[in-house]
């Protein structure tokens, strides 16, 4: 038998490896850090015993906690901020996702036309989006309000919306549906107990996507809101005084919330696989 | 709850003079069956040979180009596949993953408007012996189990045609052979028309009663396993259910019972029964298991030379080259007879008259050769 | 008769089935597409209508009239072509930052964190539910002049103590950094969790080395997560004022800026829809050559 030099890890390259992986994880908690200082700190400062200004560290206290709404206009803005996310979230995701099942399930003309119309929105800077839709308000001689950011919302928030659910149709095997037709469903039958019960999670992805992209937006709220204001538009507007600590006590607050919403629906899914 | 209406024809299954074309490629080309009431029947054929086309129309999941399908006296041709009293076994399944096994299989009888489906669900559990899973997801099961599961779904609906599209391509041969057993008792048991669509001949000629070789769109032959690997009618199908010798020969004669031929100087015997064709020019069958290699017989070849061997347990298996440079397989039982032959030992080939048959010597020599294992 | 009823039954039965299958996606895509349209595609026009008006002598402010004045995308150019080249320039470190902080831990995510990949992607996402605006303020007084970062650089004896982060082009583009993080993240965790791990083990198998690997099979395979991650990060960058507004100072300013305050406090509006329209046109152009570059035309 000939004798064949065959490149074998050496010790000195499996212990580079060993420091490469060992290098990638150290970035990584370095990453981690990084993007959580600001979480950290708007969470600390949400104890802070501040008064009127929340800039400088002046004690502890669990005030803001058990009074959010002492700050003027800090529950006020939330409060549209909801109502302005749940309305959009609604519009947008049954516009969307009639959007999204059409572009996977059926034929038509303007195919491509509509794929870019979908595009464009998210290829846009929002100060043009908010800009331009203004322009056309002002124009109209429409004066800004609730109704004009809800009308803003949903119009930036139904691509993401399509996307999302696109993809989960698109991921979905024809012969499920196929087989419920073979097994005497009609296509509302179809729609009803196949494919809308497996598309769900996808929707339900979409919602909330949308959800949080309406609730976090400034700039197109900004050009669109007139004198209305929402929780982004508050703390921009009380950034140069400072903004009371309340607004700490509710980002920290949604930030655990959040975390709740997916940590519970991680679990849900992962013991549905299992039991 | 819509309740959908289901025909209940009973009867042969008929495909009179069905095509499907995709544009301007021809999947089915103009294909007439006549499938009898409660038998086990084969749709055999490479993949893109339009057998699962052909199954599509029959479930309803595509519409002929041309022709009719019907069942007994009712066409069904344009009838919604919901309609129909047709239940498919896909291939891969396709269980819905967010229903239970039970109501997977209670699926079909809800549709159609049953209230209590409980006995006739547990009743098909039990058909394919898997009642103790009822509550279980589909993700949870093995692919042996899935595939039971598929058929009870399909069953479960005492439909008048049941179709298999490759139901067993995705199981491991072991599982597989257990299954092909297992689906015959179930047809035996409910005395449905079963459709079985492979491209896996020992599958086809384990299961069924009545095999069809498919062909680009069309049917080669027809007939039982037996018959199809015996006499078959053409090189496809010679070739494409196990393996054939074939041999380029010129008619001398044909006379009592006999058709007289021969190849580069050798004669050999068909008998006229064995012959399909009426051409001077024929090519002549012979099965590798039916050659020995002796010389005593009428049909022989001397002065050849083994080229290749190989050792596959039950037998031993021989390329064999003539004088003229054709190879031929040989198969060799490994028993006392044993000639145990090496590479370029010299040796003779004979075999018997009975064993040989004739086809249309027009023909491609490899038509259907290593076709059956891709996919 | 028999095949002459059967033949005509499936001719009809063919086109009612076909024409209900042309209905439906008109009606499913109508009520969203007249929405993009109503709001998206008309205030786009109308935005560049507004863009090459005038306001008359003495008229109120905020009147203007059509007079198709092409020259104030000249003047709007050349009066801001700072901000407008400055956005470009943040936009794009941002992005080749972003890029340099999300790549290794979309990897680690992807191949090296096991069983907790899910909880690390939580994690990616998490910081993100607490309001944009909380993370930029909350950075402005993380680095502001009397924050925790200055108090202790102050303290070291190579900085004097005029040194300030925030009111600084850093501070903008950290800020622009920052917020874009899991736009590029994201989709590079995708296209790379999508790698068949034994494509890895195949190249090693081959005779490349870890980094050969790296370079020659998991970047090529990355690359449609790079392309989407870079376009979702420097497409709001490169639009973004409220970074600017709260990390940076009148010498920081970006294209966003200029078109807020155009609009609102100069009521300027053919100037904001000029500065729009270019700000746009730059972008689609700009992604346009990308995408044809990186030749992934997938994502459109």
């Amino acid at each position: 038998m000939s004798t064949q030099v065959i490149p074998r890890p050496s010790f000195s390259h499996r212990s580079s490896r060993w420091f490469s992986r060992n290098l990638i994880r150290i970035y990584a908690a370095l990453a981690f850090i990084y993007l959580f200082i600001p979480v950290a700190y708007t969470f600390a400062f949400s104890f802070n015993d501040s008064g009127k200004s929340n800039l400088v560290w002046q004690g502890f206290t669990l005030d803001n906690w058990k009074n959010p709404c002492g700050a003027p206009q800090v529950c006020k803005s939330v409060a549209n901020s909801l109502q302005i996310g749940v309305i959009s979230t609604v519009v947008a995701t049954i516009l969307g996702t009639m959007i999204a099942f059409a572009i996977s399930r059926h034929s038509f003309r303007g195919r491509k036309t509509t794929n870019l119309l979908i595009f464009l929105p998210m290829a846009t800077p929002e100060v043009v989006l908010g800009a331009s839709l203004l322009a056309m308000f002002l124009n109209l001689r429409i004066n800004p309000g609730f109704w004009t950011i809800v009308i803003a919302h949903v119009m930036f928030c139904i691509s993401f919306v399509v996307v999302t659910v696109k993809a989960r149709v698109a991921s979905l095997d024809p012969r499920l549906e196929q087989a419920a037709m073979d097994l005497y469903a009609n296509e509302r039958d179809t729609f009803r107990y196949v494919t809308l019960p497996l598309v769900m999670p996808g929707i339900a992805g979409a919602a909330l996507l949308a959800f949080s992209l309406s609730f976090d937006d400034f700039i197109i709220t900004n050009f669109n809101s007139g004198i209305e204001s929402t929780f982004p538009k508050f703390v921009y507007v009380s950034a140069a005084r400072g903004i009371p600590a309340q607004a700490n006590v509710i980002g920290s607050a949604m930030f655990f919330i959040a975390l709740i919403i997916v940590i519970v629906g991680q679990v849900v899914s992962r013991q549905r696989k299992k039991s | 709850m819509a309740k959908t209406k289901v025909s209940q024809d009973t009867g042969d299954l008929v495909l009179n003079r069905i095509s499907k074309y995709y544009g301007d490629f021809c999947a089915v080309d103009d294909l007439s069956l006549t499938i009898p009431d409660g038998s086990f029947f084969a749709l055999l054929g490479p993949s893109g040979c339009g057998k699962t086309t052909t199954l599509r129309m029959i479930a309803g999941l595509e519409e002929p180009s041309a022709g009719t399908i019907s069942i007994g006296d009712t066409d069904i041709t344009t009838q919604k596949s919901y309609r129909r009293n047709v239940n498919t076994v896909f291939q891969n399944y396709a269980l819905f993953p967010h229903l239970s096994i039970f109501e997977n299989i209670a699926f079909g009888l809800r549709r159609r408007g049953i209230k209590d489906v409980k006995d006739e669900v547990e009743k098909a559990l039990n058909l394919v012996e898997l009642g103790h899973l009822s509550e279980r997801k589909p993700a949870q099961l093995s692919g042996g189990q899935q595939q039971r599961i598929a058929v009870a779904r399909a069953i479960v609906n005492r439909p008048e045609v049941l179709l298999l599209d490759e139901p067993l391509g995705a199981l491991d041969l072991k599982l597989r052979r257990q299954m092909q057993i297992e689906l015959k008792r179930i047809q035996l048991e409910v005395g449905i028309t079963f459709i079985h669509v492979t491209h896996d001949q020992e599958e086809a000629m384990t299961m069924a009663d009545t095999i069809a070789v498919m062909n680009q769109g069309k049917i080669e032959q027809m007939g039982s396993a037996t018959e199809l690997y015996e006499a078959p009618k053409t090189a496809f199908v010679a070739n494409f259910l196990g393996q054939c010798n074939l041999i380029k020969v010129k008619v001398q004669s044909r006379s009592g019972g006999k058709v007289v031929v021969s190849a580069k100087g050798h004669t050999f015997e068909i008998p006229e029964s064995r012959v399909s064709s009426s051409n001077d020019a024929l090519l002549l069958g012979v099965r590798p298991e039916k050659l020995r290699l002796d010389d005593n017989g009428v049909n022989s070849i001397k002065e050849c030379v083994v080229t290749d061997r190989s050792f596959v347990g039950t037998s031993t298996q021989y390329l064999v080259r003539t004088p003229w440079d054709l190879e031929l397989v040989v198969f060799e039982q490994n028993d006392e007879g044993l000639h145990d032959l090496r590479v370029g030992d010299k040796v003779s080939l004979e075999w018997d008259s009975e064993h040989t048959f004739g086809l249309d010597g027009a023909q491609d020599v490899n038509a259907g050769a290593d076709l059956d294992d891709d996919e | 008769m028999a095949f002459l009823h059967g033949a005509t039954k499936s001719k009809s039965g063919g086109e009612s089935a076909l024409k209900k299958r042309s209905l439906t996606p008109y009606l499913l895509l109508a009520p969203g597409l007249i929405w993009l349209i109503t709001f998206f595609v008309i205030p786009i026009f109308s935005l560049a209508s507004t863009s090459t008006m005038v306001r008359p002598q003495g008229a109120q402010i905020g009147t203007y009239v059509q007079e198709l004045r092409f020259a104030n995308y000249v003047d709007a150019f050349l009066a801001n072509q700072e901000q407008y080249v400055r956005s470009f320039l943040y936009a794009g470190i941002a992005t080749i930052l972003a890029l340099a902080i999300s790549y290794p831990l979309a990897y680690m995510i992807a191949f090296k964190a096991g069983k907790y990949r899910n909880i690390l992607l939580v994690l990616v996402v998490a910081p993100f539910f607490t309001s944009f605006l909380l993370r930029t303020v909350a950075w402005s007084q993380i680095l502001g002049d009397e924050g925790p970062v200055v108090t202790t650089l102050k303290l070291l004896p190579f900085f004097d103590d005029s040194i300030r982060l925030t009111a600084t082009p850093f501070a903008v583009v950290s800020g622009l950094t920052y917020n874009f993080l899991p736009f590029m993240t994201l989709p590079l965790y995708a296209s790379l969790e999508r790698i068949d791990p034994r494509t890895l083990e195949a190249s090693g198998d081959l005779y490349a080395s870890g980094f050969t690997t790296f370079r020659k099979v998991t970047v090529p395979l990355s690359m449609p997560g790079v392309v989407a991650g870079t376009l979702l990060t420097f497409i709001p960058a490169a639009g973004d004022y409220v970074n600017a507004a709260l990390l940076g100072n009148p010498s920081t300013k970006m294209i966003g800026n200029v078109i807020e305050s155009r609009f609102f406090a100069v009521v300027d509006y053919p100037t904001a829809a000029a500065l729009s329209f270019t700000l746009m046109a730059t972008i689609l152009i700009l992604v346009t050559l990308y995408i044809r570059k990186s030749g992934t035309d997938e994502l459109v």
